[in-house]
């Protein structure tokens, strides 16, 4: 039988979570794999190697980035899972920041902290085979993302916009219809355009989709009003260090001392 | 002189990253630390300067298991700091949203990662081998209350509907009819868990703690209240949420791995399902407290082991109280009221499933947050849960290292610690000579 692994790294445990919130299917797919490693739900870790690597979260400590080539070396297929794994995650904010006056802050002893001064994804270590994004992800493509590995083919897993998915569901546009501000143009679906159907704004927590347009959504973000550190602050979140949103950040920024 | 050392080196079947290590020397316990190396992620660093719109959404990702808890905490400060009030059809609305995260975090703790320990199983999966219909009973359960979740916030793990105010969209009374049809279900279901689990074999213990828990007029405190505080026995003291610093202090010990809260100026108090039981166990609803007296729960539980019981008792409690909810739901008229910034601190306290969950705010002029601070249940629980360690161990030196490994998992399973919440947590370097 395939064995499976999950481990977490600095994270909310939400994306494990999303595994154990499969009620349907969760002793359907333990009867097709063995659940070899999986520290929140199992008090018995068994040694690799491993089919099959899950991985949660983000590196921001020394030891980590030790850790996770041993994972990569124990595990024949790496996977990672969610906006923490696949791209820093909202503690990558310390990137834009002094990480030790983040520690200061929250902590009263910040020497007894060991840090890096980067949250970084996990492909930023060792290789990756397949990334999937969320936060949390959707659970539909996680046992997507699980069965594919496990018949050796790629996941199905689309690359296009929030807005299809929000066309397909039949939503009003949030934006024209209510002229409320929404990444959904520039942000991988998904999750089923769930904000615009709850007549919000999407905040881009599945990350940039393959080919987003941020200057133009830029452009009608201002338009309904948006100031220039609102516009930052909504890329810079979920994914502020994947590689669209900090750009669209920065030529918000731009923008206002161009007009400055 | 002897010297031994125990090591977990990973705790499992809880939330988050965490180890213990015990000192002995002579037969007796020279020093005991409940090591959490979850990293720090500086949450309330990274608030500051975000508008007073964000919290709710940025601390859900805090914890994934109990996210509603941190976005309830998170509003309600940031509603005081404005003075805004959410009351009436938007006030249930939170707390169905919030039974819907109790049902399934208490149906997660109890069927795959508590009872295991009391059937011998070292996983959820692993019992369901021999014991599939209660597996499946209690994944039913949990399903419940994530289709609660799902059906007012969007989805089980950091639901979109929610912000400070009320929500986004107040769900039809069409939508919730089928999260209530399966939560008539889960009531069945969640009665047959009580009776089950207070059948576990419970090893004789009882603590004398002192509990903290939010209380409310009326109600069986979750969403709101103020602080109750006491042993059991005597009538609970109590302060306001907004004075919850000049009776919670944390502190950074230097040998100690994580923060010890201090309550009036002593260590080791305990929050949490045993708290909110032993202080609010009268404002259960009746079909909660039948099955809690059937249960063979007196007023006030003071074994550890025996917290699954009052989980499950909090289950039919949170089941019960939905369907009432959405009996009597007429959809609102908007649904949140208006929340102006202005410059000014806020506090908010809600019961996360493991204990009381405390948010301050400070907005600045320009309506941005220019102080956060977050004191999660765990961090609270941390100094009482090694109290309960060292009296586990003391008299058990002599077992073998795997059996002691074993009790000790056992007993900080007994608190539900959620250690990736532990905003607090310390990645500390301990010198084990």
């Amino acid at each position: 039988m395939p064995r499976l692994a999950v481990w977490k790294f600095a994270s909310c445990d939400g994306c494990q979570l999303t595994f154990l919130d499969c009620e349907d299917e969760l002793l359907s797919v333990a009867a097709r794999v063995e659940i070899a490693y999986f520290l929140e739900a199992s008090s018995a870790p068994g040694p690799g190697p491993y089919d099959l690597s899950l991985v949660e979260g983000s590196i921001t400590t020394p030891e980590d980035l030790e850790r996770i080539r041993h994972v990569r070396r124990v595990s024949k297929r790496l996977v990672t899972i969610g906006a923490c794994a696949t791209a820093g995650g909202i503690q990558a904010l310390r990137d834009f920041a002094d990480v030790r006056e983040f520690a200061a802050v929250v902590y009263a002893r910040p020497d007894y902290i060991a840090t890096l001064d980067r949250s970084t994804p996990i492909a930023a270590h060792v290789p990756v085979d397949f990334e999937l994004r969320g936060c949390p992800p959707d659970k539909h493509q996680l046992l997507e993302v699980i069965s594919a590995f496990l018949a050796g083919r790629r996941p199905v897993v689309p690359a296009h916009s929030v807005c299809v998915e929000c066309k397909a569901r039949g939503n009003a546009c949030v934006m024209v219809a209510h002229g409320t501000p929404c990444l959904g143009p520039v942000t991988q679906a998904g999750c089923g355009a769930l904000c615009p159907a709850f007549n919000r704004g999407c905040y881009g927590c599945f990350g940039p989709m393959e080919s987003p347009n941020h200057a133009s959504l830029n452009h009608w973000m201002r338009e309904l009003g948006m100031s220039t550190p609102e516009l930052v602050r909504i890329y810079r979140t979920y994914h502020a260090t994947a590689e669209p949103f900090r750009r669209a950040a920065e030529e918000a920024q731009g923008f206002e001392e161009g007009a400055g | 002189m002897t010297h031994k050392t125990v090591r977990i080196g990973a705790l499992t079947r809880v939330e988050g990253e965490g180890a213990l290590v015990v000192h002995a020397r002579d037969g007796r316990i020279a020093g005991l630390e409940l090591r959490i190396y979850e990293p720090p992620r500086f949450f309330e660093a990274m608030l500051r300067g975000r508008g007073h719109t964000e919290p709710p959404d940025i601390t859900a990702r805090v914890c994934g298991i109990c996210p509603v808890a941190y976005q309830m905490s998170a509003c309600q400060a940031i509603e005081a700091a404005c003075g805004a009030e959410v009351t009436g059809p938007l006030r249930d609305l939170r707390l169905l949203l919030y039974y819907g995260e109790w049902i399934e975090s208490h149906a997660l703790h109890v069927y795959l990662l508590h009872a295991p320990d009391f059937l011998g199983y070292d996983s959820g999966v692993a019992m369901a081998a021999d014991h599939r219909d209660l597996v499946e009973r209690g994944l039913e359960l949990k399903k419940a209350g994530n289709e609660l979740v799902t059906a007012i916030g969007g989805r089980p793990i950091h639901p979109v509907n929610v912000r400070v105010g009320g929500f986004y969209r107040a769900p039809s009374r069409r939508e919730l009819a089928p999260a209530a049809e399966r939560l008539r279900r889960a009531r069945d279901h969640a009665l047959a868990t009580v009776a089950w689990v207070a059948g576990f074999d419970f090893p004789d213990v009882e603590h004398d703690y002192r509990f903290l828990a939010l209380r409310h007029p009326s109600e069986y405190a979750i969403l709101s209240g103020a602080v109750g505080t006491g042993d059991g026995r005597a009538e609970p003291a109590g302060f306001a949420v907004a004075d919850w610093s000049d009776h919670v202090i944390e502190e950074q010990v230097p040998h100690s791995t994580a923060l010890h809260a201090r309550l009036d100026g002593e260590t080791g108090y305990l929050t949490g399902p045993l708290a909110r039981y032993a202080l609010n166990s009268a404002r259960l609803s009746p079909l909660a407290r039948e099955a809690a007296a059937a249960a063979g729960l007196g007023p006030v539980c003071r074994n550890p082991y025996r917290a699954i019981v009052v989980r499950a008792v909090e289950i039919v409690h949170a089941c019960d109280e939905a369907l009432r909810l959405i009996d009597g739901y007429a959809e609102p008229e908007r649904p949140c009221v208006p929340v102006e910034p202005r410059p000014g601190v806020g506090h908010g306290a809600s019961e996360a499933p493991r204990g009381t969950l405390y948010h301050r705010y400070r907005l600045d002029d320009g309506g941005l947050v220019a102080e956060a601070d977050i004191v999660p249940p765990t961090a609270q629980n941390q100094a009482r849960i090694e109290a309960d360690l060292r009296d586990l161990l003391g008299p058990r030196l002599t077992l073998p290292e795997d059996e002691l490994a074993a009790l000790c998992e056992k007993a900080i399973r007994n608190h539900d610690p959620c250690i990736s919440c532990s905003a607090h947590f310390l990645d500390l370097r301990v010198d084990h000579g």
